[in-house]
């Protein structure tokens, strides 16, 4: 496993949360991502999917360390990426990217779309001369559709399609190995998202990326992605090839969550099972113990409650944290 | 679904299409940035437009003025000594104060003092507040702790005295003035900045800029400070008219500029004292401070409309 | 069956500093009691703001022209006292965001009966225990204490349930539910529109389903229409719009829009970026997006046309039934 590419082991980001005390404050951890091991192969996209307070954005930042890690490792060409210091990191990011969520709010409403898409050169290709940067930032906005023309344009006049397209030009200028896409879509409108996610998969096929594909959505999961991994408090609940995950759901979270997404086809939908899961997330400063889970699930047993199930085979390509998904 | 308009086109080529391009063409190449639309927003407000010019206008006036009035501010008509109504004979257009000396000359002198104080201590208090702001806010943790701490103390201390004390330790120096001054108003600039730089923090495009490799300095640069100006921009110009305020009250007290010079706050103190003889010499440096002081406001309210609009 | 809720010729704009702009262009629609209407559009193509026009909500600088009648009452022309009682009395909204369009400082008890102890004048005691009621038939748990919580002690899923039983209070002829289910998570949203579901089947009220999600109109609506930069591009039965969709942006919207049940090799989309109101395209809005598009549309707007089965167009591309 030396020549691993990107290797996420045991992965822990607690934030402390002041939950009382008057001068000296008693602080109670809240377990963001909790135990999150995963690898991901060069051109290949991992999709992490759960509901929101899930994690997944939090393990999308500690991946980068852009948020730093509680514990665990990330391990990135066979460098650990936490034991860096900033220098070092700085240099390391030159591969790693990320594309936000929201298309706005992720650039800086002051500078033009160039100069935007122009910074990361401004930190990694420093000797370059102000003609050649230009070309190049031409050079992606007309490979992520984007017209040349408007380098000189603020965000705000742009649409929020594309908006997104100046942010993935930005992530792709230094031609990164791994870009993290943080639900970047879910933001655009439909007829929209679709550009975008084709944009992005374009990409990976001729860059030979590797993505990271946060997001809530199922089915664009199910489209773009090799690999899902399902999130659920911080949790791993299931990481399976996408052909099993789909087919064969074994984890009754990720059951349920396949069977929520509504479908549109009108028989399809008023026809089809829905598991529908009682209640809420439990609030992650006080989860659950053993079965993160099991106050929600429907095969919830005491053995649940007192042992926290870890993550087993469970068919080709598919692994489990359930104690009961055999049933 | 045989029918759907397949469009097997890949979104990465598709402005190649025409149609696709045809949305553009009302696109013009240079982008309108946000100062532009602030400055376009400012226009349209007349209040805010009339002060700025008439700023300028008295600004010019008290600079190159003083070249076109035939007395200096601090020439004594040995002919008058004492205070007489304006005569075009002797030059004096706006008459002469009690020991003779030319109004006019004294009052376009006085102005060239209080917009100096102002637009220098603000600078002063710019610089500090903006860098300690930023850095604060940005850094965050023990740096930020201290230095706000710092602030805290710093406001606890009273200003009048803080200022009092240095005038008597390091003697009355006009440019000592401007810096005591700067170093008073820039608490509350260090302040805000460090507000805004906080929720600046947490969005989106500073973490795009972490994520691009910018170091600290550079984020601090080429992020949050063009993004803070917006904010600071208005409260400058809030603050020039309090700094000229603080320099007449200086003035009034006898601590600010050393006579023979004069600012409107000093000349404002002469006149009191003749009042009830020649109100002229106090009504008049009266009227250019409370003016200015008036459209400063103005355009302090113009800018902050102009530049965010949301909150109007 | 009658129609409750008629909209004829709605025109809304509103001024900007850089001029007028169109939000809402002369669209027609009616609801009829009993019956679920999905109005899906995506953002800027004027699906809220119709509604918002019918409830009186526009902003300050909205103005709408036209016609909105509930059952007879031209809602337009109503002064602002006769819609006041007509709101939350026979019309109701559910917003998209619960937190918001609660009171924050006001117990949940209070802000559901006050409804009631406005418009049916019923006293304090009856209005709580009328409330309380209420959050048992949209399945709240533990309705009683919840009677005495603040909205911001209450989970998404939980507020959007109490922004339905809101809408319930005054069993209203008309609900207008704005993207109800956008701001929850999966699990949660099929909870919420099982809800409807059964509101729908249990309440002889007319429902306006506003949404961007094609699979929520799928599994709520009978008929749906489609909007596009202000202006109904399409209508028809749910059946019709889904299995045999007439206009090109309706063709589009359902073919991009991946699904969990299909595996798809390349997403097909439509091209271009959503049009600018304020600089609308000539003739058919959509036509520099449209992949069937020929002179004619670039100079002349479709006028809708009824085909077989109410099912309406605004395409001058003959239709072929799928």
């Amino acid at each position: 496993m030396s020549d691993a590419f990107l290797q996420v082991r045991d992965l822990k980001v607690h934030f402390p949360i002041r939950t009382g005390g008057i001068l000296i404050g008693r602080y109670t951890p809240l377990k963001a991502v909790d135990g999150v091991s995963f690898d991901l192969n060069p051109g290949e996209t991992l999709g992490v999917v759960g509901e929101s307070g899930c994690g997944k954005s939090t393990l999308g930042r500690a991946v980068l360390q852009l948020i730093g890690a509680t514990d665990g490792a990330v391990s990135w060409l066979g460098t650990d990426l936490t034991s860096l210091n900033k220098k070092e990191l700085i240099a390391a990011r030159e591969n790693l990217q990320i594309v936000f969520q929201d298309p706005l709010a992720s650039l800086d409403p002051r500078m033009t779309a160039g100069d935007i898409i122009a910074e990361p050169l401004l930190n990694y290709r420093s000797t370059m001369s102000k003609a050649e940067r230009r070309m190049m930032v031409e050079g992606i906005m007309e490979r992520v559709g984007l017209l040349p023309r408007m380098i000189n344009r603020y965000p705000h006049e742009f649409s929020g399609g594309q908006c997104q397209r100046i942010g993935i030009a930005r992530a792709m200028i230094l031609r990164p190995k791994l870009v993290i896409c943080d639900e970047p879509v879910s933001a655009l409108d439909v007829s929209i998202q679709a550009q975008v996610v084709n944009l992005l998969m374009d990409l990976q096929r001729d860059f030979g990326l590797a993505l990271l594909f946060i997001s809530h959505d199922l089915a664009i999961v199910r489209h773009i992605s090799h690999r899902v991994l399902v999130l659920y408090l911080g949790r791993v609940m299931e990481l399976a090839d996408k052909a099993a995950l789909y087919a064969t759901p074994r984890h009754p979270y990720t059951q349920a969550l396949l069977s929520a997404v509504p479908i549109p086809d009108p028989t399809q939908e008023r026809n089809k099972d829905r598991i529908l899961l009682t209640g809420d997330l439990p609030s992650p400063l006080n989860p659950p113990t053993g079965c993160v889970f099991r106050t929600r699930c429907g095969k919830a047993t005491d053995l649940c409650a007192s042992q926290t199930p870890k993550l087993e085979r469970a068919g080709d390509g598919q692994e489990v944290a359930c104690h009961h998904w055999k049933d | 679904m045989s029918d759907v308009p397949i469009n097997k086109r890949r979104s990465g080529s598709n402005l190649s299409v025409p149609n696709a391009d045809a949305l553009d063409k009302a696109a013009d190449v240079e982008g309108r940035s946000l100062w532009q639309d602030a400055f376009r927003r400012l226009k349209a407000n007349r209040a805010a437009m009339i002060s700025a010019i008439f700023l300028i206008v008295l600004a010019f006036i008290c600079f190159v003025g003083t070249a076109f009035v035939p007395w200096s501010y601090e020439e004594i008509d040995w002919d008058i000594l004492e205070a007489t109504p304006p005569n075009f004979a002797t030059g004096h257009y706006l008459g002469t104060d009690s020991l003779g000396r030319d109004l006019l000359a004294r009052i376009l002198q006085g102005g060239q003092v209080s917009f100096l104080v102002g637009i220098l201590a603000t600078s002063v208090a710019l610089v500090i507040g903006v860098s300690v702001g930023a850095t604060a806010g940005f850094v965050g943790g023990r740096v930020d702790q201290f230095l706000m701490r710092f602030v805290d103390v710093m406001y606890a201390v009273p200003l009048m005295f803080f200022i009092i004390i240095l005038m008597v330790v390091f003697g009355r120096n006009f440019y000592l003035m401007f810096l005591a001054i700067g170093f008073v108003e820039w608490l509350t600039m260090s302040r805000i900045v460090r507000g805004q730089t906080l929720t600046l923090k947490n969005k989106e495009f500073i973490e795009a800029a972490r994520a691009s490799g910018g170091s600290t300095t550079s984020i601090i640069l080429r992020h949050i400070v063009p993004n803070v100006f917006g904010v600071v921009i208005v409260y400058v110009t809030l603050t020039i008219p309090q700094v000229i305020l603080l320099e007449s009250f200086l003035s009034f007290l006898g601590l600010g500029v050393q006579p023979p010079m004069t600012s409107w706050g000093a000349l404002i103190a002469e006149g009191a004292q003749e009042m009830e003889i020649t109100p002229r010499t106090l009504i008049l440096p009266a009227v250019c401070l409370s003016t200015t002081l008036f459209c400063f406001n103005f355009l302090g309210d113009g800018l902050r409309d102009a530049l965010d609009p949301k909150d109007r | 069956m009658t129609s409750v809720l008629e909209i004829d010729g709605l025109t809304v704009s509103f001024s900007t500093p850089d001029g007028d702009v169109s939000a809402v262009s002369d669209i027609s629609l009616s609801v009829d009691a009993g019956e679920c209407l999905g109005l899906v559009g995506e953002s800027g193509s004027g699906k809220s703001q119709t509604f918002m026009a019918a409830l009186g909500l526009l902003a300050d600088n909205g103005t709408a022209t036209g016609e909105i009648r509930l059952d007879g009452i031209d809602l337009l022309s109503a002064s602002e006292k006769k819609l006041n009682t007509l709101r939350g009395e026979r019309i109701a909204m559910i917003f998209q965001d619960p937190m918001t369009s609660l009171t924050p400082h006001m117990k949940i008890g209070r802000q559901l009966s006050e409804v009631l102890i406005e418009h049916q004048n019923v006293d304090t005691k009856t209005g709580w225990a009328r409330a309380l009621d209420m959050l048992n038939r949209v399945h709240i748990p533990a309705a009683e204490r919840r009677l005495d919580m603040y909205p911001h002690e209450l989970s998404g899923g939980l507020r959007q349930r109490v922004m339905i039983a809101m809408a319930l209070m005054c069993e209203p002829e008309v609900i207008v539910a704005d993207e109800p289910t956008t701001a929850l998570d999966v699990t949660v949203q099929a909870q919420i529109l099982d809800l409807l579901t059964e509101v729908k089947d249990n309440l002889d009220a007319a429902i306006v389903l506003i949404t961007h999600d094609l699979g929520v109109v799928a599994g709520l609506a009978d008929r749906v229409a489609v909007m596009y930069a202000g202006r109904i591009v399409e209508q028809g039965t749910v059946g019709d719009i889904f299995a045999s969709p007439a206009h090109p942006y309706t063709q589009g919207l359902l073919a991009c829009t991946p699904r969990l049940d299909v595996e798809t090799e390349e997403l097909i989309t439509i091209l271009g970026q959503p049009p600018n109101l304020q600089n609308l395209p000539s003739g058919c809005s959509f036509h520099p997006r449209c992949t069937y598009v020929v002179e004619q549309c670039k100079s002349e707007r479709p006028a809708l046309e009824v085909m077989n089965n109410g099912h309406i167009k605004a395409c001058f591309r003959p239709h072929v039934e799928a």
